[in-house]
């Protein structure tokens, strides 16, 4: 009873402050934890494949760009204006197609041989975007994506403030379909293909298919990420769909902590921000995050999560035995 | 008619470099089971290093052996950071080689600038040669016997060799070969190292035809990949396949396709993954 009022507690009070922040924090600290919610998503929907199914991927960027691509193409070439329902919807169906499609020839490879190949396939995407110029603008991408008109609700999304809370939805509705997700009896089942597939398999699962199933959840997730990012720039390019995108997402899974799906927010939370910060102060910036990534693995290579949550659990044991 | 007999040519040279690339990356994967993200860094600096020797001596030569320190960098590379207890996880050495791409290509645009170079061709293979009608630089043809010779010599040195055996026996069983006296880790450290010397010499090698740019490291990386994928990891025979067959559809499909491009590259990966999912001469 305790353990459930408690459980509920912590992410009602984390709602309530980052719904105050910004009437707080300066502006462009709000822009800034905009972005974080994105990628926070972003990063969520990565550790149901990486941490909970033990499926190694880099080219999660495939499913985030795809899904920015087609809310962009739709907003810019087609509709020619915000249409948000619409645009939502082929964004997360598209980038779960994608998953679909492509699940269906990678999924049986495991190991480093999918990690590889997850790779070239989001770069043979990137490299169709980079070149198909007619429809996704090439290289210099496609500009000009509107932000969703929400005036009869009294929001202006061209607000920063208004802004930051139409994305706290998403993100809060997303974290919370994504725990739900990975507390089912589905979610329970992936975890066990990770602990020993071939045990799931004389059990009587369908491991393929229980795989091929997280798969496209998890890109469906990705893909709401990629829509809420074209709204944020109000352009898409190439870079969405690179390896270094796959890669940022990757690290901060692990910085976060692998598996624990809260913890990959966190980790979104510190990559966006050391980024900013180191790169407002150097154009070097590619040398300190790389020096970063590396000096993740070493000093926290479970991740801040679980060492926030041991210095936690040390300090109420600590004051258990004072009570004592 | 010529279109084509141009167009095989030039996959052949293309598919060459590849192989060098893809050899030692196929190796240092599939059997050495580290994720080398960084293999294209190795390409990248080692023709920039070789870019400025070639420049300050006018030695091709000079320039090749430049290129091939990156042999050293790999042992470092492995030495301090891949061959250490916290990278045994496919994970941390993603994060491990990720973070040296990163470091390494943002040292090279610092130090070469972002402007495309290219190696000057040794004066010696400048010319052009007549093939019937056609009309072909030396240049690309010494690259394809450079590439046999390598190949011949990489061959020679695992199937013949008592030191090849060793390397052999030391990826098939690694505690076994340790109980029988031989120095695992320094095999492996050999083996890193030799990947990443080819690596670096391919980089000079294909200065002067693919040029030198920001981004390359990870082009070349991304085609040297396909080529371990189609191949099948581990295999040196793959390897060489996958190397002919992307340098083919690579060449072909850039002047047939040029939008679509990277998409006959998928296609043939895809292709491949569907007969075979562990590639043309994998283990499974």
């Amino acid at each position: 009873m305790m353990k459930t009022t408690r459980s509920l507690g912590i992410p009602a009070l984390l709602i309530i402050i980052l719904g105050i922040l910004p009437l707080i924090v300066p502006p462009y600290y709000t822009g800034l934890l905009t972005l974080m919610f994105i990628y926070a998503l972003f990063a969520m929907s990565l550790d149901i494949l990486q941490g909970y199914t033990g499926l190694a991927s880099l080219g999660h960027a495939a499913f985030f760009g795809t899904a920015a691509y087609v809310a962009g193409i739709l907003n810019v070439k087609v509709f020619h204006g915000p249409h948000l329902g619409t645009e939502l919807v082929s964004g997360v169906v598209a980038a779960a197609l994608t998953a679909a499609i492509l699940g269906l020839i990678v999924l049986r490879s495991t190991g480093v041989y999918l990690l590889m190949i997850l790779m070239a396939s989001s770069m043979m995407l990137w490299g169709i975007a980079f070149k198909w110029r007619s429809l996704a603008g090439g290289d210099d991408g496609l500009p000009g994506i509107l932000r969703p008109d929400l005036v009869f609700m009294h929001v202006d999304l061209k607000q920063t403030t208004d802004f930051y809370y139409f994305i706290f939805f998403f993100f809060v509705v997303g974290t919370a379909l994504m725990y739900l997700v990975v507390r089912s009896s589905f979610g329970h089942t992936l975890l066990g293909i990770r602990e020993s597939e071939s045990r799931m398999k004389a059990l009587g699962y369908n491991t393929w298919l229980q795989k091929y199933i997280a798969f496209i959840v998890s890109a469906a997730f990705a893909g709401l990420a990629g829509v809420l990012l074209a709204y944020y720039n109000g352009f898409v390019s190439p870079a969405e769909l690179h390896l270094v995108n796959s890669a940022e997402v990757l690290i901060m899974v692990i910085l976060g902590g692998v598996g624990t799906l809260f913890g990959p927010a966190i980790g979104a939370g510190i990559i966006i921000l050391i980024k900013n910060i180191v790169s407002g102060y150097t154009e070097h910036w590619m040398i300190i995050l790389g020096a970063v990534y590396m000096a993740t693995v070493v000093a926290a290579p479970r991740g801040v999560y679980r060492l926030i949550e041991s210095l936690v659990k040390g300090k109420s044991q600590e004051e258990e035995k004072s009570n004592q | 008619m010529d279109f084509a007999i141009t167009q095989t040519i030039n996959g052949v040279v293309f598919g060459m470099l590849l192989f060098l690339l893809a050899a030692g990356l196929t190796i240092i994967l599939g059997t050495m089971k580290i994720v080398n993200l960084a293999h294209g860094s190795y390409y990248l600096l080692g023709g920039y290093i070789g870019y400025t020797v070639a420049q300050r001596t006018h030695s091709f030569i000079l320039a090749c052996l430049a290129g091939a320190t990156m042999g050293i960098l790999g042992m470092i590379a492995y030495k301090t950071v891949l061959s250490k207890k916290f990278a045994r996880d496919e994970l941390a050495q993603v994060l491990l080689t990720f973070g040296m791409l990163m470091i390494i290509s943002d040292v090279c645009r610092w130090v070469w600038g972002g402007s495309p170079l290219a190696i000057p061709k040794p004066d010696l293979l400048a010319g052009t040669i007549y093939l019937g009608a056609i009309v072909f630089p030396l240049y690309r043809l010494a690259v394809i016997i450079i590439g046999l010779l390598i190949l011949a010599f990489v061959w020679w040195f695992q199937e013949k060799t008592k030191y090849g055996a060793i390397v052999r026996a030391g990826v098939d069983d690694e505690e076994m070969s340790q109980g029988v006296g031989i120095n695992i880790s320094l095999v492996k450290t050999l083996i890193f190292s030799m990947g990443a010397l080819l690596a670096g010499f391919a980089g000079v090698i294909g200065g002067p035809f693919v040029g030198l740019s920001t981004g390359l490291d990870m082009d070349i990386l991304l085609l040297a990949i396909i080529v371990v994928i189609i191949g099948g990891m581990g295999s040196l025979k793959g390897a060489l396949v996958g190397a002919l067959l992307i340098g083919l559809i690579d060449s072909f499909g850039k002047s047939l396709l040029p939008e679509l491009s990277i998409f006959t590259l998928f296609f043939a990966m895809v292709i491949v993954l569907a007969i075979k999912p562990g590639g043309l001469f994998g283990a499974k």
